[in-house]
């Protein structure tokens, strides 16, 4: 690594960037999950450096996808707004934590979550059933709403808002602590938890993963932990591969090759995991 | 009955502001991120000409420095035209861009009325500006 040049590192990691973008575009589990393990086995980065590009990788995907994702009348903008609190407070002491945790550590933590993204992805796309009963919680904070279907809006109520809110703090440590979105536990929160039908819950996700990763990565960017040599190629790739990912999603049926990738990705997710504990971090 | 038509006109006119603060919102977001982008893109050209070899290595990690991780010290650097700095400065407009879309909804809900509302978003945004100017 040592004896490359500027512009041949910076290709290289443009290169892989790209792809990692892609693949998280079309596994739906994100580009910063799949950059992450690519610059530490592949490219021997600290996981420090890594995390800090990955997390503002993060922003631009989220926020290039919701500019899209807005229009179509999904996204339920109370109901993100509430849990924002709890992800961007658990996203600055996810943030705060990385100073205390050696690269192995964080490299375990990585793994285990990276599996469960992985395991969690195959899930996705299933529909808890609708609650008909209004909450009152849910009630009182105006979060019931209504959603385009082919017939019309339909009325949906929301639940479980405590759950919802503490597995969103969860899911912004994760944010802050790893510099990746965290979407595989919000689709946890808000599918499972509060019942949110699929589209509105995959949205409203989308727009909080941005605001989740500007907190962790103002802490970052504070801290040191983004190079902007690394940062650029790492940006510009994930965000490039991640439009096309959703470019050919829109367009192909992607069933088999989604299986593939959530199986490369587990296997990283192993990697990672027996790096961080065999000292390779 | 009268009541009814008259909630659902309410309802439908609450549609259209969300309709129209969506669509006002989209627009932020992307505009955030292109010029991020490119800011991020001209710095990096810079910085590949004037460095022929990564000025770091990136196995072992020691914090940026000072100048390249405050806000007035990637002013400065963006100013002079260093291609670091201009990166800094394009991850810095990203990093805004959602900030900017939650100060947005503050007015939105504000102009709703709806004051449960106003106190969340204003919480969520005192969080993110603390990330950014906080040295906790």
């Amino acid at each position: 690594m040592e004896h490359l040049s500027t512009i041949e590192f910076t290709t290289l990691i443009f290169a892989g960037s790209l792809l990692a973008g892609f693949l998280g575009a079309l596994t739906g589990l994100g580009g910063g999950v799949v950059v992450v393990p690519m610059l530490t086995l592949l490219f021997k980065v600290d996981v420090h450096y890594a995390i800090g590009a990955a997390l503002v990788s993060v922003i631009a995907t989220s926020s290039g996808a919701a500019a899209a994702y807005v229009r179509e009348g999904y996204s339920n903008v109370r109901v993100g707004m509430f849990l924002e609190i709890a992800t961007t407070a658990g996203a600055l002491i996810g943030a705060t934590l990385v100073v205390y945790l050696r690269a192995p550590i964080i490299a375990v933590i990585f793994g285990f979550v990276l599996m469960y993204s992985a395991i969690a992805s195959f899930g996705y796309g299933m529909e808890a059933e609708p609650d008909v009963q209004p909450n009152r919680i849910a009630t009182w904070l105006r979060m019931n709403s209504a959603y385009p279907t082919p017939s019309g809006w339909k009325r949906y109520y929301v639940h479980g808002v405590p759950l919802g809110f503490s597995l969103m703090f969860i899911a912004g440590v994760l944010s802050g602590l790893l510099g990746i979105g965290s979407g595989a536990v919000k689709v946890l929160a808000m599918d499972r938890a509060m019942k949110l039908p699929f589209k509105v819950s995959t949205t409203t996700s989308n727009f909080m993963i941005g605001v989740t990763a500007a907190a962790g990565s103002g802490i970052y960017l504070m801290r040191g932990y983004i190079d902007p040599g690394l940062a650029m190629a790492v940006m510009l790739g994930v965000l490039a591969g991640s439009l096309t990912g959703a470019r050919v999603l829109a367009v192909a049926h992607v069933r088999t090759l989604r299986t593939v990738f959530a199986v490369v990705i587990g296997v990283l997710a192993i990697e990672m995991i027996y790096s961080g504990f065999t000292g390779k971090f | 009955m009268a009541k009814d038509t008259q909630s659902h006109g309410a309802a439908a006119a609450a549609e259209q502001t969300d309709k129209r603060m969506d669509e006002l919102m989209g627009m932020l977001l992307r505009a955030g991120v292109v010029l991020a982008a490119a800011l991020v893109f001209a710095g990096g050209v810079l910085y590949v000409l004037r460095h022929p070899f990564p000025p770091v290595d990136y196995r072992v990690f020691q914090s940026e420095p000072q100048s390249l991780r405050t806000i007035p010290g990637i002013l400065a650097e963006a100013k002079a035209l260093h291609g670091r700095g201009l990166i800094q400065l394009g991850l810095l407009v990203l990093i805004a861009t959602p900030i900017a879309r939650v100060a947005f909804s503050v007015f939105a809900f504000l102009y709703q009325r709806d004051w449960k509302y106003v106190i969340f978003t204003l919480i969520v945004l005192s969080l993110l500006i603390f990330s950014l100017l906080g040295r906790a």
